[in-house]
Formats: structure tokens, sequence, C-alpha cells
């Protein structure tokens, strides 16, 4: 019986075959934390005062949640983190206004095939596009990692999601992967290695599989992964990464379930309050009036999102009742979508752009809503909460559902905007 | 010894410590007044320790943060007793020493005022006559737990500061 990626990747780290089930331990590539080092920061000293990291160089470190800082304390939590890497000799560092962590660390080269990755971000998860095991971990953990330079993983029973034919105009990677979370569930893929095929995924850019891996989360995966093709290798090597080794499973490896979806049956989807997986066409919501559209977030903030919305916004305005907030994902795809004439499109047609980072996706500042008040969000969670206030709602879609609900002031197909 | 009974899924972190507090203080007494703010307004004033939390399926889904487990254990809830967790927490818990058990029958067969005990060396939950058993953790986590959390168990191994190469 053949391996699946996750037994193959773990094999390969400890030098002999693992079982499903097996729990081992690992000294991960990198260890990735935000605006949380600082609190990660205060867990060493209550093991030991003055301790150093045992790998600087596997740190990477990137502001990004509540960036520019928003208040005094903030403010002083990026002092903080700035002082840590100074001291600690931390190489991978990126500043505030540089970019979403998980748009970052691909951007800075450190996502290489086969490697593995953790990250004090249930996103983390992202990297699986490129071929990478990453997956979330908490901030203790974290601290643990900086420590012992090693982590315990077990070793989680793999889905595999076949993918085969072509998408109909007007449907993105995010409609797919809302209705693949919307058929198997909040819980559906918990604690399993998620891993995609089929003939569909070779017409994916990295982009859209950077879309799909990071929503394997919010059906409870651990991680959700792409093999290695050409378009994954120029795509890195544009980055200066060269050298890697792919990993994939085996033909005859075993699988707890098997999936097929035809992307052809997909149609534009929307992920209703409260719930991710509270998933229906967007078709069936159609009419629902709005007052923000976000566009951005590690999701959907990358050019070719930002390109999709564009297109729609053009030579038009939004809505008077709609504020459209549009994050680029990094301060490279800014400058991109600068040289592009995207940026300009996109002012044009009054929508507000604000800095590379996390944004309004956690609540914490940039676009929190007033009671009663409806965003319609490129990002993956629509919790009660979740943007700052609990008597608000989200509505979860793609770029081009959200760029076209932003003209009509209420929810609307993108197909509409076609042809 | 009360019971936090919420049958229904998908308890997310969001809903246990919203996202807009998660850079303002890692103080667990600022954690404990934001408690499950979203969910039970009435949660952080009325928890006592010993008090035992139970829920539905995939219980603690969402953001990785690790507040509601800081909280929970700062609290001292004794257990959290769950149809089923999601992974993150499930190790965001471990690692702060606090023990979750997955049990759906118990919480699903579960009245409101019965009084619930919990015996880890047995692996038994009893509530009222009934019992119901749960397997019992591996090694590496019940080591954690034992030690109070996982920073407390590197802190009992000496050897974590100069570097060996397997951890026990």
């Amino acid at each position: 019986m053949g391996e699946t990626f996750v037994q193959k990747v773990f094999s390969k780290t400890i030098g002999r075959p693992v079982q499903v089930g097996e729990i081992i331990f690992v000294e991960p590539d990198y260890v990735l934390t935000h605006d949380n080092t600082a609190a990660i920061m205060k867990k060493l000293d209550q093991v030991k005062k003055s301790i150093k990291v045992k790998y600087p160089e596997r740190l990477v470190i990137v502001l990004d949640h509540i960036t520019p800082a928003a208040n005094s304390s903030s403010a002083e939590n990026h002092k903080q983190i700035r002082g840590f890497v100074k001291e600690q000799g931390i190489i991978h560092f990126s500043e505030v206004g540089q970019g979403i962590c998980h748009q970052r660390l691909p951007e800075m080269g450190l996502a290489k095939p086969g490697s593995i990755i953790v990250g004090s971000d249930s996103h983390t998860c992202t990297y699986g596009a490129l071929n990478v095991f990453s997956t979330g971990i908490d901030r203790t953990e974290a601290a643990a990692i900086w420590i012992t330079g090693q982590v315990w993983l077990k070793t989680p029973h793999s889905f595999k999601i076949n993918l085969t034919g072509k998408f109909n105009q007007g449907v993105y990677a995010k409609d797919l992967i809302l209705h693949i979370i919307g058929k198997l569930r909040a819980d559906g893929a918990n604690y399993r290695s998620v891993e995609f095929h089929g003939d569909a995924i070779t017409k994916f850019s990295i982009s859209d599989r950077m879309t799909i891996s990071n929503m394997v989360v919010e059906m409870g995966g651990k991680n959700g992964v792409f093999p290695v093709d050409e378009q994954t290798k120029e795509w890195l090597s544009k980055r200066g990464v060269i050298e890697y080794e792919p990993v994939w499973a085996d033909q005859d490896a075993e699988y707890e379930k098997e999936f097929t979806f035809d992307l052809s049956e997909v149609e534009p989807q929307i992920a209703l309050p409260h719930s991710v997986d509270n998933v229906k066409p967007v078709s069936t919501a159609k009419g629902i009036k709005i007052n923000q559209g976000l566009i951005g977030t590690c999701t959907n903030g990358r050019i070719e999102d930002l390109r999709i919305s564009a297109k729609i916004l053009k030579g038009k305005k939004v809505h008077k009742d709609v504020r459209l907030l549009i994050l680029p994902a990094s301060a490279q795809i800014y400058q991109q979508a600068i040289s592009e004439g995207i940026l300009s499109d996109l002012v044009q047609s009054g929508a507000v752009i604000l800095p590379p980072g996390c944004g309004p996706c956690l609540g914490a500042h940039q676009g929190v809503m007033a009671d009663g008040e409806v965003t319609i969000s490129t990002a993956n969670r629509n919790f009660k909460g979740r943007m700052g206030n609990k008597l608000a709602f989200i509505y979860l879609a793609s770029p081009a559902t959200v760029a076209a609900s932003a003209l009509t002031g209420e929810i609307t197909d993108p197909r509409e905007f076609y042809d | 010894m009360k019971v936090f009974y919420y049958n229904q899924d998908n308890i997310n972190t969001d809903l246990m410590f919203p996202g807009k507090y998660t850079y303002e203080s890692s103080d667990p007494e600022f954690i404990k007044q934001h408690l499950f703010e979203d969910l039970d307004p009435e949660f952080s004033n009325r928890v006592k320790p010993g008090d035992i939390v139970m829920a539905g399926r995939n219980f603690g889904c969402g953001s990785s943060r690790e507040q509601p487990a800081v909280g929970l254990k700062y609290c001292g809830v004794r257990a959290i007793i769950a149809k089923s967790f999601a992974r993150i927490f499930y190790r965001s818990s471990t690692n702060q020493g606090l023990l979750l058990i997955e049990s759906p029958k118990a919480v699903e067969e579960y009245n409101q005022g019965e009084e619930v005990q919990i015996d880890e060396i047995k692996g038994e939950i009893s509530i009222g006559n009934k019992k119901y058993k749960f397997p019992s953790l591996p090694k590496q986590m019940q080591d954690i737990l034992a030690n109070g959390g996982l920073l407390k168990y590197i802190k009992s191994k000496s050897h974590y500061f100069t570097f060996s190469d397997k951890m026990e």
C-alpha cells in the first residue's frame, strides 16, 4: 500500500515510514508568528529568563494584523517585536505595510515544496498551494518551538478531492472552495489532510490554489495540498526558489474518503451569516442590501483578484449606499496593481484602498460595521462578531461577486456583468 | 460544581473571545472578563473553579487564538466535554493543561441540572447513575497535562536548553 502526501512528508523527515495515527516529533523548517509575537515573547520568560531561540533563522515574523498601529497598545506591541527581532537576530522579518503573513512568507521564498511549516495562525495551511505541509498552532506551542526547535504532529487520515471539468464564466476558485465547504460542512475534514487531485488543478493559478488551501481549515482540515507542476516551478523560480524536493502521494495511497467535484457544475456561491458552511448559490441570496464590500485578505487579495474586481468596476461607480474597501495582500501586489493601472480604475469607481494587511477581517480596526449593517467580503470567516460587531452580518463570496454587489448595492450574481 | 451546557455545534473561538481584543492584553484576568462574551455574556461572572463546560460538535473551530483555552484554565474549569473538538483548539487546551473529553453520548443525554463527575484514571464520566467511558490520552498529552501545560512541561525538562536529539 502506498503513502499519502502527509505520510511521505513525515516519513522523509524522520527517516522511516510512518503510520496513520502515529505521533511524531519534527523540527519544522519555519515557524510563523505575526502581531502575536509580543505575547509569545512573554511566554519565553515563563520558562527561563533571557532565553535565546534555538534556530533564529527558522523564525518568520510578519507584522500584519493591526497595521499601521491603531492605538498606543498596538504600537507598543510592534515596538517590542522589533526589539526582539534585533536582539535574537531574526532574518525573516516583514514590516508594517509589506503585507499579510500568508502572502509574505511565500513571496519571501520560504514556502518550499515538501517542507514543513507551522504558524500561530489558523490560515497557515495556505502554503499547501505550493506543496508545503503547513498547519496552524497556538501561541504557547510557537513559544515551545522557539525553545526546543520541535513540535509533535499526529499523522492524520487523508481525504482525496478530485477536481474535474472547467469553470463557467464568472465562477472562480473561491466559489469552488465555498461549495466544497458547504458540502463537507464546518467539521467535515476535522484533523484530515486534504489532497487536491484531478485534471482541473493544472489550470488553477497559484493564486487560485492559495485561495483553496487557505480555506481548508474552515472545514476543519489540518492542511490542504496541491502537487507541484510547471506553474508551481515558475512561480517559485520568480521568487528565487530553485532547489526543493516536491512530494506527492503514491497512486495506491489509502484515503479515508474520496470526493469528486465537476467545476462546470459549480455556480457562484455565497456563505450566509454566521457560519462558513452556510453556503448557497449567490442567485438565491440576490437582492439582500449591503452597506460595505471588502476585497482582500489572505484568501483573495492577490493581483488576479484585483484584476477580476477592476474588470467589473472599471468605468462604473460603486453604489451610493456602499463603502467598498480594497486591500492588496502585499506591497508587491500593490505595486503590480499600480503598474497595471488597476488601482486607478478602482479608485475612480469609488473604492477605498487600504494598506496591505489583515485590515477589517479580524474586527480590530478599519471598516468595523455599525449595528445591523451588512458586509459582503472575500475573506474566509463570517462568524458573529468577526469584524468587530456581533450585531452586524457578514457574507462571503468571490471578488467578482463582491465587486458586482458593490455596484448594485445588493447581493448580485456576477454573471450579470459578463458578456 | 456547575455545568455550562451549550448543546450547539461549531462554537468558534471568535464567540469565545472576540478578535478585537486579541492584541489588547494577554493578562488572564483581562481574558476572563471577555470570555464567552458573544456566546454567553453571563459566563465570566458565573464561572467558578471546578465547573464543567459541555458543548456540541467541532467546539473551538476557527481562529488559532489561545485566549479561550487560557481563560478557561485560569477560571479553574475542570474539563470540557463536547461531541467533538476542532483540531487547533484541542492542541491549545492540552498546551494550557486543560482537560478535553470527547463524548457525544454524554452531551446528548445530559439533562440540565444533573451533576457530572469525571474520573480520568478510569476514563469515565458519571452523570447521575449513567456512566460514559472515554479512551485514555496518548502518553505525550498525559505528560503535558500532568505538568499543567506545555511550557511547564518544557521547564521540567532541562535538556531542552541543551538540545538532545529526541524528546521523551
